[in-house]
């Protein structure tokens, strides 16, 4: 065996990658982790909205993973590359849309190209056959390992005695013997070697790090490419899109409230591009107004912004309408009552 | 050794370790950065950068509303 080998890790930050990586460690294998940023990464969220009043801190995942194992993790931006998964992803869409299998080859398409650059040896995935319904079955691995153009210097350690023999493995560079088999979506398996590696509070997001599983993410991307009539977008689109109720009460416009202090005050970084309206007579939400939305709309826009605060019950609140260049005016509104708030308007 | 300052307010995270990572790579050793965020997780999410990647933090605060960390490179934070 050689211990000059060396594998650079897909790392999300979720339980798979951190004992794939590991299991490699184990094995004298020099690891380091890369981590892409896609802009729908559920980590990138995180943060940036938190409510500070928690009394736990939340933590970038990926980073905490690398820290365990004690290596290296570089990040990489890939917004702007990534687009064309999303947009057109070849292999199509999943439930919601999540093009996994494209965004699974382009991710380690990505970590092929770097581990070229660098002089590493292979690439190591958290994956396990079975686990996810499109990237991570018998039939697609395969597909991951051509199209990314890593071909067997891909290696899954959590699922690999399943596979056919991998260059690592066929060299010598690590014994297939001491990696897993693992198969399906039971985490039991999982759950017992971390265990035995001593890891605990390790992240088990429910749907995955990528909102494009989310259903309710879907929709409202499905919305915005809707009304813009094609499917493009920019960073800030996709972000606006985690944060907030987001309510479309007319083709022209929709509205995007706060629901917490931490989305108010992301949502105010956004008040030089929006419209924007928040209760000066009561505590309430700031809301972003999106698209073209007349003087009867904004009104509408008001009464919602109202019902969403303290003001809900009271017969009048003043709402502060501002436009993007800082211009302001009151409008004194009744909040619109919950039973006029017709459940289609919510995206 | 030199000082430098990092401006990354208005990043979502990750892109302020993304890019104290990218502007630390340029570095030499003993040099310093001050990065200056506004989204609070930088407080934690670049301390623990440092921390797998051979660098040493000196301080980090808020100051004003503002996430700062100061780092010392403690040498090539390796490729990005």
């Amino acid at each position: 065996m050689n211990q000059a080998r060396k594998a650079v890790a897909l790392i999300s930050g979720g339980l798979d990658s951190l004992l794939a990586a590991r299991l490699m460690l184990d094995q004298g294998i020099h690891v380091e982790g890369i981590n892409f940023y896609t802009g729908f990464c559920v980590e990138g969220h995180t943060h940036a909205i938190r409510d500070r009043r928690r009394a736990k801190p939340r933590r970038n995942n990926a980073l905490w993973a690398a820290e365990q194992l004690g290596i290296r993790l570089h990040m990489i931006e890939v917004v702007e590359e990534y687009k064309a998964v999303v947009i057109n992803p070849k292999h199509g869409y999943g439930a919601n849309l999540n093009p996994c299998l494209d965004c699974k080859g382009f991710m380690v398409g990505k970590a092929h190209g770097w581990m070229e650059t660098h002089g590493f040896d292979f690439i190591i995935t958290g994956e396990v056959i079975g686990q996810r319904p499109m990237s991570q079955r018998r039939d697609t691995m395969p597909v991951v390992a051509r199209e990314s153009g890593a071909f067997d210097r891909l290696l899954r350690p959590l699922c690999a005695q399943l596979l056919a023999p991998t260059l690592p493995e066929r060299e010598g560079w690590i014994d297939r013997n001491k990696l897993l088999a693992l198969n399906g979506r039971n985490r039991k398996p999982q759950i017992a070697l971390a265990e035995s590696y001593g890891f605990r509070d390790y992240a088990q997001p429910a749907g995955g790090c990528c909102f494009l599983t989310d259903a309710n993410y879907s929709n409202k991307l499905s919305d915005l490419w809707a009304t813009r009539g094609d499917k493009h977008y920019e960073l800030d689109d996709i972000m606006l899109l985690k944060v907030g109720r987001h309510m479309r009460p007319r083709p022209n416009f929709k509205l995007i409230v706060g629901r917490e202090e931490g989305e108010n005050k992301y949502l105010s970084g956004y008040r030089n591009r929006f419209v924007h309206m928040a209760a000066t007579s009561h505590h309430g939400p700031l809301a972003l107004v999106e698209g073209q939305p007349t003087e009867a709309d904004i009104e509408l826009a008001a009464r919602l912004t109202a019902r969403f605060g303290q003001g809900r019950h009271a017969d009048k609140v003043t709402v502060e309408v501002t436009d993007p260049r800082g211009g302001s005016r009151l409008l004194e509104v009744a909040p619109l009552p919950s039973n006029e708030i017709p459940s289609n308007w919510y995206l | 050794m030199n000082r430098y300052q990092l401006d990354a307010r208005n990043l979502l995270c990750p892109m302020p370790v993304i890019r104290t990572q990218n502007r630390m790579c340029e570095l030499h050793a003993g040099d310093v950065l001050e990065v200056h965020c506004t989204d609070p997780g930088a407080l934690q999410d670049i301390p623990a950068w440092c921390r797998i990647s051979g660098h040493d933090v000196l301080d980090s605060r808020i100051q004003d509303g503002d996430v700062i960390v100061i780092i010392r490179a403690g040498g090539p934070a390796g490729p990005q």
